[in-house]
């Protein structure tokens, strides 16, 4: 039995004979050849031949996948009827008198190295496709035994030192229960696609191909990222029952996707997503997401050497909330400064970043950088339910101060003719020890909160969560933070707004009852904890965790709370 | 007969809106069909050509048309730019 560890790429529990999907050498050689007639009719061939697969490859992805999937292959198919492309490549074997798969081989390089020069990455990438289409033509031309995916006819996990895109779309579902590959990562194009196919996938094992034999026993765990190889009967029984109980699972949860969150007394709390970039929505309403909670704006500074453009971050809100189809986004300001850098800010070094000049602190000083922004998300208002929230309030001056900015720009794009949404909700994230205090406050004058719990515990614990000796300090279910919360949440009710949360804590499955029973209207989390927690919220009662929440703060310690909660869970 | 756009789509030029071009470039066969940016030319019957424009945001990209059909093909054409968010005509 041998363990090998890589990156969990997509859920599930696989288990099968491998299946080892190598591709052959297509290693060329310059031969001189006289018939340059007889090559080109070669070469003509292999076009063909090639022309009828992907045809078959694009039909099979239009069927089983979609047509976005497909689209890639109809690239495929013109790049094989590329006049720039096959032009050369007959007017090499003619001229120079070599063989097809060489004249091919080296045409087909200077475009790859063409896209591996481009600036953009995306362009980079196109190297890839242009690398399996000469692959597929040159199996044809070498008269390769090219080992096809979809031929496989017995149940089998997929072997591979990495998958191309075509590979991938020809894994026939029925039989391929499972792939890993040496290389690769969760945002490889082989892990997107065991994704979307909803296959169980670890990718990235670096030699898990070396290891493997045909026919050896595998399981592939793609929910810890661990492939085991040849397992005794004891640890097959074993994840035969893990698979088993996660189908189950997945396939309850799948079954409340389009469902509201409703407590078994009928009450309703809204499930949001927290995301980073616009490329995260797709998950978000995968997983059935009610909106987005949390949208980190840092993303759109961070990897570039200067600032984004008031249109570039335009173009991405507007976006988000496109995609969102009406549903609520809580877009975050600018959170940076402190750990998280901007070189080309410039901004000194500081001794505690943490309680340093960061987030909302730094746009009050830097107001041409947080104008821009605002200019941005106001602007996008009109595509969408856009809410907006200021990070690291600490006092209710600097809340009145962003909101005065916000207002001037909100003037100052009317007054160039700018349309902007009426009703943007405008809230703050409670993540100060301060602000939590002074709830009742802030209340009167902000339309919601976002509770900030990552924060918020390490400022009221005065424990740095980047420091693993006082990583015990890091207790969301201290009394004392469910204190703070339950302040924040009924200041926030008093005043008739809302109070969500969008902090690691709710998604927690401990934390959800006591936040359900204090009255907590929106969790934010990661987009796959919302159908577990949907499930969860499904099964208890309001009324039940208010007693539950009520106790819970008359608790002296967090391993009392805890043990309140698991005293409820069967 | 040509007419000159601005790409408007963040990604720039990507395979699925070039995709669309040539195909478009191909239906009109008694039609020459180019493209010409930052200085160079190429057939927009050819995807890698079209590709190897590296056209980004911002660029400005001038589409040809000549043979018998060209009014038409040069209104295929701009319906595929402004239809897949690629660009705009450069007024």
């Amino acid at each position: 039995m041998l363990n090998i560890s890589g990156i969990a790429a997509s859920a599930g529990i696989a288990i099968a004979k491998a299946f080892r999907l190598e591709h052959p050498d297509y290693t060329v050689t310059q031969q001189t050849v006289k018939n340059a007639e007889a090559e080109i009719a070669k070469l003509d061939d292999a076009l063909a031949k090639s022309q009828v697969e992907l045809e078959r490859i694009k039909e099979n992805t239009l069927k089983e996948l979609g047509a976005q999937k497909a689209e890639i292959f109809e690239s495929h198919l013109l790049i094989l009827n590329d006049p720039e492309l096959i032009s050369p490549v007959k007017d090499m074997i003619v001229n120079d008198q070599v063989n097809a798969d060489y004249a091919l081989n080296e045409t087909s390089k200077q475009f790859v190295s063409m896209f591996e020069n481009m600036k953009s990455a995306y362009l980079q990438e196109r190297a890839a496709d242009m690398k399996d289409v000469t692959k597929r033509i040159l199996g044809h031309l070498l008269g390769l035994n090219v080992q096809n995916p979809a031929e496989i006819s017995e149940e089998v996990i997929v072997i591979a030192e990495d998958l191309t895109p075509s590979d991938t779309a020809q894994l026939n579902r029925k039989y391929v229960k499972g792939f890993t590959t040496n290389i690769g990562g969760r945002t490889s194009h082989s892990a997107i696609m065991a994704r979307s196919l909803e296959i169980p996938a670890v990718v990235g094992t670096k030699n898990v191909l070396e290891q493997v034999q045909p026919g050896d026993l595998v399981i592939v765990d793609g929910l810890e990222g661990v492939i085991i190889v040849n397992p005794s009967d004891e640890i097959v029984a074993e994840y035969r029952e893990k698979q088993v109980k996660y189908d189950e699972q997945r396939a309850e949860w799948r079954k409340l996707r389009e469902e509201p969150t409703v407590t078994t007394d009928g009450v309703h709390v809204e499930l949001a997503a927290n995301i980073g970039t616009p490329n995260d929505v797709a998950g978000v309403l995968d997983n059935g997401g009610e909106g987005v909670g949390l949208y980190r704006t840092e993303f759109l500074y961070m990897g570039r050497d200067k600032l984004p453009s008031e249109d570039v971050q335009y173009n991405a809100y507007k976006t988000v909330l496109e995609k969102m189809e009406g549903k609520p986004v809580v877009v975050r300001t600018l959170d940076i400064g402190g750990d998280k850098e901007l070189p080309y800010l410039d901004l000194p070094k500081e001794m505690n970043p943490f309680l340093g000049f960061r987030a909302v602190r730094l746009c009050l000083d830097r107001t041409d950088i947080f104008r821009t922004q605002l200019r941005a998300l106001l602007r996008a208002s009109v595509h969408g339910d856009l809410r907006i929230m200021f990070p690291m309030i600490a006092t209710l001056v600097e809340f009145r101060q962003a909101k005065a900015l916000l207002e001037e720009e909100r003037e100052n794009l009317k007054n160039e003719g700018t349309p902007v949404a009426e009703n943007i909700q405008l809230g703050i994230m409670v993540e100060i020890p301060s602000t939590a205090v002074l709830a009742d406050q802030f209340a009167k004058e902000v339309d919601f909160f976002s509770i900030g719990t990552n924060d918020l515990i390490q400022y009221t614990m005065a424990a740095d969560r980047m420091n693993e000796r006082v990583s015990y300090l890091y207790q969301p279910y201290n009394p004392s933070i469910l204190r703070l919360v339950d302040m924040v949440i009924k200041a926030a009710h008093k005043e008739g707004k809302w109070a969500g949360m969008c902090g690691e804590m709710a998604g927690d499955s401990v934390a959800i009852p006591l936040l359900l029973g204090l009255g907590l209207d929106e969790f934010s989390m990661s987009a796959t904890s919302i159908l577990p927690a949907r499930s969860q919220i499904s099964k208890l009662s309001r009324a039940d965790m208010q007693e539950l929440a009520a106790k819970a703060l008359e608790c002296s310690t967090a391993e009392e709370v805890v043990a309140l909660v698991e005293a409820i869970q069967v | 007969m040509e007419k000159t756009f601005k790409i408007v789509d963040e990604d720039g030029i990507h395979a699925r809106p070039a995709t669309a071009l040539v195909n478009t470039a191909n239906k009109f066969k008694s039609t020459e069909s180019f493209a010409e940016a930052n200085g160079k030319r190429v057939t927009l019957k050819s995807i890698l050509g079209v590709l190897s424009l590296g056209l980004e945001k911002g660029s400005t990209l001038t589409l040809i048309t000549q043979g018998e059909e060209e009014a038409a093909a040069l209104q295929a054409l701009e319906d595929v730019m402004v239809g897949e968010g690629l660009g705009e005509v450069n007024a």
